[in-house]
């Protein structure tokens, strides 16, 4: 095995930073059950909150990207 | 890593047109071409659909205008009626976003070289997008309300105690604003285009192996068909996510105090 030691940290914490989308998933499947469990209590009111259920997704989705950008940071850049 | 197999090799910008002012490279690149292309498409688009101004609007028609409304219809909801004297700005971005993305799931495009660029994979293009957004939302917010538009860091109905906190948190979730706009664009487009570029490179390596391992690459090319499903959805939600985080920003600019 060759290569040094910060080849081998840059690698092992990308790996490291992926774990943070972990949150971002629990919190986008979080939405979409809740949307859901909502949407079919009260189909009649599913659709105006379509627009709230998209932009919820769209800021935790965020932090998640965050994360999968730190890791593409350390791959390609740093 | 070989050219074909090296999956962030689709995003490099080539010149197609070298030219530079004063030590400043201004190329046309394959990135401006794609730029191009897109807003080129979208007005050729709009004005043949809406050239005959029928009053029972045919096929073509029917889309022009159902995208108007949809993107009226999300203004409408999230910045209130007055927020409609920004339809030309919102519906400007989401068709440019719209666009791009969608050309770039094009593996192959009449340009040169004949491969596909997502201009939005770019970091720079979009965060010169959210920079329009958000000067227009601080130039009209300001212009409009004056120090009011101050308001905006300090929610009403909260103790005393806690109120320097909740400014804190306000204005930094306000600075945030304009890299969480730009940088989710960009990551979905440049995760997703990785995305296809591994599993297409799946199929590649096990036909090379032979024999029974060439028979199991039918498995990656299912997915990639998957995939590319799934990336045209997101192609068209970001664009949406885009432009209706947009009208909620500027609804911020109209009404600061919540």
């Amino acid at each position: 095995m060759d290569g040094n030691i910060a080849e081998m940290g840059k690698f092992i914490g990308a790996g490291l930073a992926c774990l943070g989308m972990l949150g971002a998933a629990i919190g986008v499947g979080n939405i979409f059950g809740s949307f859901l469990q909502g949407a079919l209590r009260n189909p009649g009111a599913a659709q105006q909150q379509f627009g709230n259920l998209i932009f919820g997704f769209a800021v935790t989705e965020a932090l998640g990207i965050f994360s999968l950008l730190i890791a593409l940071l350390l791959l390609f850049v740093v | 890593m070989a050219d074909a197999t090296n999956p962030i090799e689709q995003f490099q910008i080539k010149p197609i047109v070298d030219f530079s002012i004063a030590g400043y490279d201004l190329s046309f690149t394959n990135s401006s071409y794609f730029m191009v292309a897109a807003v080129l498409l979208i007005v050729t688009l709009l004005s043949v659909a809406t050239g005959k101004r029928a009053l029972v609007p045919g096929r073509a028609q029917s889309v022009a205008e159902l995208t108007y409304e949809f993107v009226a219809g999300m203004i409408r909801s999230t910045a209130g009626p007055d927020g409609l004297r920004f339809f030309p700005l919102v519906f400007t971005l989401f068709a440019f976003v719209l666009m791009s993305n969608m050309l770039g799931m094009m593996h192959y495009f009449p340009a040169p070289g004949l491969k596909g660029f997502t201009t939005t994979s770019h970091l720079i293009v979009t965060i010169g997008l959210a920079a329009i957004v958000m000067s227009v939302v601080v130039g009209y917010g300001v212009y409009k309300n004056g120090f009011g538009f101050l308001k905006l860091f300090v929610p009403s109905g909260v103790p005393a105690a806690v109120l320097p906190f909740v400014v804190l948190i306000e204005v930094i979730s306000f600075l945030s604003r304009p890299i969480s706009l730009s940088v989710r664009l960009f990551a979905n487009m440049l995760a997703g285009h990785i995305l296809l570029k591994v599993f297409a490179g799946f199929i590649v390596m096990l036909g090379a192996a032979g024999g029974a391992w060439a028979a199991l690459g039918i498995l990656p090319f299912f997915m990639v068909v998957a995939i590319t499903a799934l990336e045209f959805l997101v192609a068209f939600l970001q664009a949406y996510v885009f432009a209706i985080l947009t009208c909620i920003y500027l609804s911020d600019a109209l009404h600061p105090g919540h």
